[in-house]
């Protein structure tokens, strides 16, 4: 069998005493959605900080592409076609949409150390931008500066600067977090729409969305995996209900 | 970008080329408006560092300073000519941003000011050790710099021109470098350093880079300044020094080169007329500065742009 | 160099480590409390030395021109700190960095236009005028000997008060985690003003101490300032501590350099030459200490923040 787009190999990790990730293995194949749902605490933001790079496992392996990269810097990761978007938007504010997605084609297509030629007018780094921002429907404010955009608009952007990155495998941290029930439907049909091309690791909270959406779900407590499957298996699973679902409804 | 960022510059290179004419063409307004013109682009090269990468320099002195004293070597060897002496001031300037912008860069924030600083003040008390070049005291120059073999620098006017083209020539390179790719990520970078690294883009080498041409330009000022004054101390490297250009380019405005031009030639022709008023004119220049900070928030161009 | 000049050396290292982290304390805490930048610390030291000089030469005393010159440095700290520093404390760095430079700008300016460019004198006071012998053959001023012991003193004292009172905890807290206090419910402002007036009046203080034995001149502040802050950056911003130790540090480094590098410098120079370069080279090697401790230790010695 080939190996999988990304796997995670018994991933460790602790701040102080505290034990945020343990003994994590996952993996993740290309063309799937696999969704990352746990408590307020869990540890799902740590685990993406680790895959993307932003912070060093104690132990374990991520291997990407068939490659161990548990050691590269987080830029070095992401030029091998891993991008990620964050769950506290961040962009450029005072770039354009356009100028957002358009870095993001830069920063994956020949040298940035290039110092003459304006960059605003290089068409084929405006074109692929432009499409990255069509496909997730923001075209319209191609020209609008990001700090001008609604909460939604740069959730859209966010991703769009993903998909910029002409990337193989999507870490998305909570995309639908703050958006309205009409964002947030436009944006998942955005991700369905996306699903199929990429392999998509989706930290979500809303459990309509990740039920609609993933292909598989793996339950994250207390930084350890509690269980992986369907997402039927995982709604009927007695202990997930426990350690989560429950809890959940509880909350209202 | 606006027609205002190329006009308002354009006007101001018009008006210092025809200042000579209308009335300035006296030696003692030419050597003023010379300064300024040179300020102008050590401020200039700052502002590629400030306003584009972000990075707070307070040692940005340093690189004029080793630009004059690579004038004052040179002469002391008795070599004047130009086509040695600018590399030599340009490239001694770019060196020590290399090795310096290598260690400082790797911190930021308040580490990287107090590290220019210091670095800056490394350079002052090495210009002060210098016992060949008058130490404390200064070295003046047996003449300006020749170009091939003709002292045409001499010429209070052609030197007057010879500022003004270099002044354009960096103000040019300054906007055209921001606005490539490469200016394109350091801008990035400066807003969201931990976007760009998820982009893939690693900041260090085009700050690095940044901060090498920012030298480079801030050398070639020295070598020019060496030349309007005949004369260089090490109070030219002075940390006081560096905190006149930090000022002059917030006085301009961050929007882009043409607000440290503006906010350089502002703070020449300010500083010297109030020193005409009185003795004690730091006495009004300080407070102006402070008022400055705290209610001039665009600067210079800003204002002019909002009008 | 023989053991007597070297200990003489090393005292008067000390000495200046000490007035350097008198200086130094009120930097990092401010520094490390409200983040924010404060060029104009130097000049708070200059104006102690110029408040000292000035009382103790109309009231005829040392000690009334010390005891005087401390609440007045302290009005002063309070009062800047009601004109123009407090406005800067939302604003970023660089504008800090600008509005206090052109505070000291105005000051040195203004102590030039009111006691004229020409140093002041502060005489010793009499009791403390003679030398104590050290050792065989070593008369060490009294004085020098005395600014060692106050500096202690208050070295101490600030130790108690950092870490053992409730004022010393907040700001323990502050410089560490900033946001917390106002969640606390801390009246942040005041702590703010009450942390920058103790500072500016030890800053003050050893301006007053060291007017006997330096020049009183307009920007005597500007050189001991940039030194507090390799200090501070050296002993890791925030931290007393620190501050304390790499005070200590800088002093005997500048102070050693400048009487060894000449000599040192005369192996390869003339007597002259070996001078002035020595002399600028003493003053280069407290830079490369610094950039040397920061290569291995980023964030200084003792770092507060994690």
């Amino acid at each position: 069998m080939a190996e999988p787009l990304l796997e995670l190999r018994r991933l460790n990790k602790s701040f102080g005493g505290l034990r945020v990730t343990e003994d994590v293995s996952l993996t993740l194949e290309a063309g799937e959605i696999h969704a990352l749902i746990g408590p307020n605490g869990a540890g799902k933001t740590t685990l993406i900080q680790q895959i993307s790079g932003a912070l060093a496992p104690d132990s374990g392996e991520i291997r990407f592409l068939g490659e161990d990269v548990t050691r590269l810097s987080m830029a070095r990761r992401a030029r091998r076609g891993l991008a990620r978007s964050f769950q506290i938007t961040s962009v450029i504010p005072s770039f354009t949409a356009l100028e957002n997605a358009a870095l993001a084609v830069q920063a994956q297509s020949g040298s940035s150390f290039r110092f003459f030629r304006p960059a605003a007018r290089e068409a084929a780094l405006n074109e692929a931008a432009m499409a990255a921002l069509a496909e997730v429907g923001l075209a319209p404010r191609a020209d609008a500066p990001a700090a001008a955009l609604s909460h939604g608009e740069r959730r859209q952007l966010e991703l769009a600067i993903a998909l910029a990155m002409r990337p193989r495998a999507l870490l998305l941290d909570e995309p639908l977090a703050g958006t309205g029930p009409e964002e947030a439907e436009r944006l998942i049909r955005i991700l369905r729409g996306l699903g199929a091309r990429y392999g998509i690791l989706l930290v979500e909270h809303d459990m309509q969305a990740v039920f609609a959406l993933a292909d598989r779900v793996s339950v994250l407590a207390q930084g350890r995996v509690i269980a992986t499957g369907s997402p039927a298996g995982i709604r009927a699973d007695p202990v997930v209900r426990a350690a989560y679902l429950g809890e959940e409804e509880g909350e209202g | 970008m606006t027609w205002r960022d190329a006009a308002l510059p354009a006007g101001v290179f018009v008006a210092l080329a025809l200042a000579p004419f209308l009335g300035f063409g006296q030696s003692h307004s030419l050597t003023l408006l010379a300064r300024a013109m040179i300020f102008a682009m050590a401020a200039i090269s700052l502002m590629l560092l400030v306003g584009g990468a972000g990075l707070v320099s307070l040692g940005h002195a340093a690189m004029l300073g080793i630009g004059a004293y690579a004038v004052v070597v040179l002469d002391h060897a008795r070599i004047t000519e130009a086509w040695m002496v600018l590399p030599a001031g340009v490239g001694a300037a770019a060196l020590f941003a290399l090795a310096t912008g290598a260690i400082a860069i790797r911190t930021s924030g308040v580490h990287f000011i107090m590290i220019t600083l210091a670095f800056g003040q490394m350079a002052f008390f090495t210009a002060s050790s210098l016992a060949l070049y008058g130490g404390d005291d200064g070295y003046t120059l047996y003449g300006r710099t020749e170009i091939f073999g003709a002292r045409l620098l001499e010429d209070r006017l052609a030197f007057h021109f010879a500022c003004l083209f270099c002044l354009v020539a960096a103000w040019a390179l300054v906007r055209v470098l921001l606005a490539s790719r490469f200016g394109r990520v350091l801008r990035a970078a400066r807003e969201n350093e931990t976007r760009v690294r998820a982009l893939g883009l690693e900041p260090y080498p085009y700050r690095l880079a940044a901060y090498v041409i920012a030298g480079a330009i801030g050398g070639l000022a020295g070598v020019l300044l060496a030349n309007a004054t005949e004369f260089v101390a090490p109070a030219y490297l002075a940390w006081q020094r560096s905190g006149d250009l930090l000022f002059m380019v917030i006085l301009g405005g961050l929007a882009g080169p043409h607000g440290a031009l503006l906010g350089a030639l502002a703070f020449v022709l300010v500083e010297e007329w109030l020193a005409t008023l009185t003795e004690h004119w730091r006495l009004i220049f300080g407070p102006l500065l402070i008022l400055c900070v705290l209610f001039l928030r665009g600067g210079i161009a800003g204002l002019l742009g909002r009008g | 160099m023989n053991t007597t000049l070297l200990l003489v050396q090393v005292l008067n290292g000390l000495q200046f480590g000490i007035l350097l982290f008198l200086v130094a304390a009120g930097l990092t805490l401010v520094f490390g409390v409200m983040d924010f930048i404060n060029l104009a610390h130097g000049v708070q030291y200059m104006i102690g030395a110029y408040l000292g000089a000035t009382l103790a030469a109309l009231t005829g005393s040392f000690w009334l021109g010390l005891l005087l010159a401390l609440p007045a440095a302290l009005l002063f700290g309070l009062l800047l700190e009601l004109l123009v520093f407090r406005h800067l404390y939302e604003r970023d760095h660089l504008s800090q960095v600008l509005a206090t430079f052109g505070v000291i700008l105005f000051l040195n300016q203004g102590v030039k236009a009111v006691f004229g460019a020409a140093p002041l004198q502060m005489p010793v006071p009499e009791a403390l005028s003679g030398g104590v012998r050290i050792m065989e053959g070593l008369l060490y001023p009294a004085y020098r000997l005395a600014i060692l012991a106050a500096g202690l003193a208050t070295a101490a004292l600030l130790w108690v008060l950092v870490e053992r009172t409730r004022v010393g905890m907040l700001v323990r807290a502050g410089a560490s985690n900033a946001p917390m206090l106002s969640a606390l419910g801390v009246d942040v402002r005041r702590l703010f003003m009450a942390v920058f007036g103790f500072g500016a009046m030890l800053a003050g203080f050893a301006g007053v101490m060291a007017a006997p034995i330096l020049s009183v001149e307009p920007g005597m502040g500007d050189n001991l300032l940039i030194l507090a802050f390799v200090v501070i950056v050296i002993g890791g911003i925030g931290s007393i501590r620190g501050a304390f130790i790499a005070a200590l540090i800088v002093g005997l480094v500048e102070t050693i350099g400048r009487s060894m590098m000449p000599d040192l410098m005369r192996l390869f120079l003339d007597a002259s030459a070996a001078r002035q370069t020595g002399a600028a080279l003493a003053s280069m090697l407290v830079y490369i200490v610094m950039a040397a401790i920061l290569a291995f230790r980023p964030a200084g010695l003792f770092p507060v923040r994690t």
